[in-house]
């Protein structure tokens, strides 16, 4: 006989109110369980010989790249977690100071030597003592931190440099320029010949960097640069203004509308042979499809603005691990370190993502496209290799302060004057006065 | 036995909201006023009085943009989706033909989520590629343009607005004493009459919901301008400078908790401003 409890309305039978709370009880208790239960075995395995690799290469190409030379380490087995590049960069902080891998990916320069002085990143100068010989000075000037110890080990960096297409080059009669004059020649001709000159697209904020960075590069030097960027020299200075003045005369060289488009939106224009060149890093050539397109593209190095300056400075990021302040497989990290550090692992990335350049010395060059092979010389011959703006400076500095700055420019670049203030008031805030 | 469960009922949540809400929120209020970087100990934050709310005020070039949208927001939204959505919920209050389709149409954008709508918008509002400027021929920079690209993105926004309101208004509308209606309509009174001096009056909690719905999402709007360009250039909101401050590498998290506190002192005004209408009519 059912009782009157027992069944709501609709004959759906009623749970009381004990017997929900009881289940509700016993699920969350089997969730807890799931979760603790997990946690598959990465804790507490050092000695076993696994390496843990935190990885940010989550798209296609680079992460299989990845798995590629994790798999030809020879002294153990990596275990790759691989974040959402974006997500990892922007997580950081937390994940630093929360129990990191072993190994992780980052990047050269400031924003290397940043963690290394907090304390957060593991000293590996003992590796460079291995593998030190097979890269440059000037590489190893990017890995070392400010106390003089080593706490990076490259793998790849790419140019950034002016790219076009040889085949509408070849078709229009251009050749590459190589002062500023002959730039904004060039540019006018171009105009006149119904190409935009300068692709541009900064939505995102950070494109716009490559072409200040090579201006004050130019321009100033690349030891003003350097001290600009670490916050010893003043954005309002007549140095830091010339730069913006000289920017501001090639600007209407350049896309219009660019704080709406995407540097994929902009590469897509120079695909399409509306734009005649841009300023951008070689991963442009993973907007060209594979084939034709990609063989088609071609640079030329950023071109001199002062004899006096000239052009040996070259823009090239590099990419590559680092190690945590205490990891759990100390010897282990240290092996795929020195492993990484090798000519062989270098080879091996590149083989399945060609839109880079390997640092080592020794690194294959014979399977390289021609394009890689002259982004190979120019890095090689550059006497000062500087990282890109928000890799060369104080991250909260790049992203708060000179992403909207620099959009602000391109919106309005008359005003220079109280914009390099506000810059300068910002910086000293940040930096500390 | 009874009275445990109850206590447990009532204290379980309270210390869930308690610990993820009100701890976090006044750590907020105090982390503004140091100049805390989001790196080691809590013990060696140093505070720095006022400095990060003056920083705030005069030297962060998107501050006073961000305020001015966020307000362009609210009235925005006020005087178009929310009174559009009343307006077609009383229209289909009416048992129109087809009112259960028109109803599914203008519901369906509040099913998606707002990350969502900023892409599908972004189909058409795109300088290059998109609809609408493929459609007109036009080159107009709708997103990139800082003079109109909030209004774009306003309109994507109340897009799904009306919709979430006009559903609201209706089940109150249903809830309404038909005897009312008759009452006017025997009175002489013609539809506009009955609607403003019989229905709305009547209305009154719900138009106080649709009122604090309508400041809550103006306040909160982030999720759409974030997606389109993570709160730059004409799209500046307050809560999309305290992510972009506090979160990432960046990580000025005093700076970062500045801007969040005057964005709760913002929203305390509005509170104790419902705070007072609800007790008024309690009396």
């Amino acid at each position: 006989m059912m009782s009157p409890r027992s069944f709501g309305a609709g004959g759906v039978p009623a749970i009381g109110r004990r017997t929900l709370l009881k289940g509700m009880v016993g699920a969350g208790a089997l969730a807890g369980l799931a979760a603790c239960g997990s946690d598959d075995g990465g804790s507490g395995g050092g000695g076993g010989g696994q390496v843990t690799l935190g990885s940010n290469w989550s798209d296609d190409v680079p992460k299989k790249a990845i798995a590629e030379v994790m798999n030809g380490f020879s002294k153990g087995k990596v275990k790759i977690n691989t974040i959402d590049h974006n997500s990892f960069q922007e997580n950081i902080n937390n994940y630093l100071q929360g129990g990191p891998d072993d190994v992780f990916g980052w990047f050269a320069g400031y924003r290397m030597q940043f963690f290394a002085e907090q304390g957060l990143v593991g000293d590996v100068s003992d590796v460079w003592s291995t593998i030190g010989s097979g890269f440059s000075d000037a590489l190893k000037q990017q890995s070392t931190g400010k106390d003089g110890k080593q706490y990076f080990v490259p793998l790849y960096y790419y140019p950034w440099a002016i790219f076009y297409r040889k085949s509408v080059w070849q078709e229009k009669g251009y050749t590459p320029p190589k002062t500023l004059d002959e730039l904004k020649t060039l540019g006018t001709k171009m105009q006149a010949d119904g190409l935009t000159p300068i692709a541009f697209g900064d939505s995102d904020g950070w494109p716009a960097m490559g072409t200040f960075d090579y201006l004050n590069l130019r321009i100033n030097g690349y030891d003003f640069h350097k001290s600009l960027m670490a916050g010893e020299k003043a954005w309002n200075s007549k140095e830091v203004k010339t730069v913006f003045d000289t920017w501001r005369g090639i600007l209407p060289l350049h896309q219009s509308d660019s704080l709406g488009r995407t540097w994929q939106e902009a590469a897509q224009s120079l695909l399409n042979k509306q734009s005649g060149m841009y300023t951008l890093g070689m991963f442009v050539g993973q907007q060209f499809p594979e084939g034709a397109d990609r063989d088609d593209l071609d640079f030329f190095p950023f071109p001199e603005i002062d004899s006096s300056v000239g052009t040996d400075a070259v823009e090239a990021p590099i990419d590559g691990f680092m190690m945590a302040k205490r990891p759990r497989n100390e010897s282990g990290a240290k092996d795929l370190l020195k492993y990484i550090g090798t000519a062989k692992a270098e080879d091996t990335y590149l083989k399945s993502d060609p839109n880079n350049v390997g640092t080592h010395n020794d690194a294959d060059t014979s399977g390289y496209s021609a394009l890689q092979k002259k982004a190979t010389q120019l890095v090689s011959g550059a006497k000062s290799i500087s990282q890109f703006l928000d890799r060369d400076t104080r991250p909260d500095f790049a992203s708060t302060v000179m992403i909207p700055s620099l959009q602000e420019f391109i919106k309005n670049p008359n005003d220079v004057d109280s914009l390099l203030t506000n810059i300068e008031k910002q910086k000293s805030s940040i930096f500390g006065g | 036995m009874d009275k445990l469960i109850v206590v447990l009922m009532v204290a379980i949540p309270a210390i869930i909201v308690t610990g993820l809400v009100w701890v976090p929120a006044i750590s907020t209020v105090i982390l503004s006023f140091t100049d805390w970087n989001g790196i080691g100990d809590l013990g060696d934050i140093k505070f720095v009085g006022m400095e990060n709310f003056d920083n705030v005020v005069n030297n962060y070039p998107p501050f006073p943009p961000a305020i001015q949208h966020n307000l362009i927001w609210l009235v925005v939204f006020f005087l178009g989706p929310t009174l559009l959505g009343i307006f077609f919920a009383a229209l289909l209050d009416k048992e129109i033909r087809g009112s259960r389709i028109y109803q599914s149409i203008f519901f369906l954008p509040v099913v998606l989520s707002l990350a969502l709508i900023g892409f599908i918008w972004q189909l058409i509002y795109s300088r290059d590629q998109g609809l609408l400027n493929e459609l007109f021929g036009t080159h107009v920079d709708w997103y990139g343009d800082p003079s109109i690209n909030l209004w774009a993105v306003l309109v994507a926004a109340g897009w799904r607005h009306t919709g979430y309101i006009m559903l609201l208004y209706l089940a109150g509308l249903k809830a309404v004493d038909p005897a009312l209606r008759e009452a006017a309509a025997v009175d002489g009174a013609g539809e506009v009459r009955t609607f403003f001096q019989v229905i709305w009056p009547v209305m009154r909690p719900v138009n106080i919901v649709i009122l604090v719905i309508t400041v809550i999402e103006s306040l909160r709007a982030f999720d759409i301008v974030w997606v389109i360009n993570k709160g730059r250039n004409g799209l500046e909101l307050i809560s999309t400078l305290v992510t972009q401050n506090v979160i990432g590498e960046a990580s000025r998290v005093g700076f970062g908790s500045a801007l969040a506190t005057i964005m709760i002192a913002i929203s305390t005004v509005f509170i104790v401003i419902y705070m007072i209408q609800v007790v008024r009519e309690r009396r």
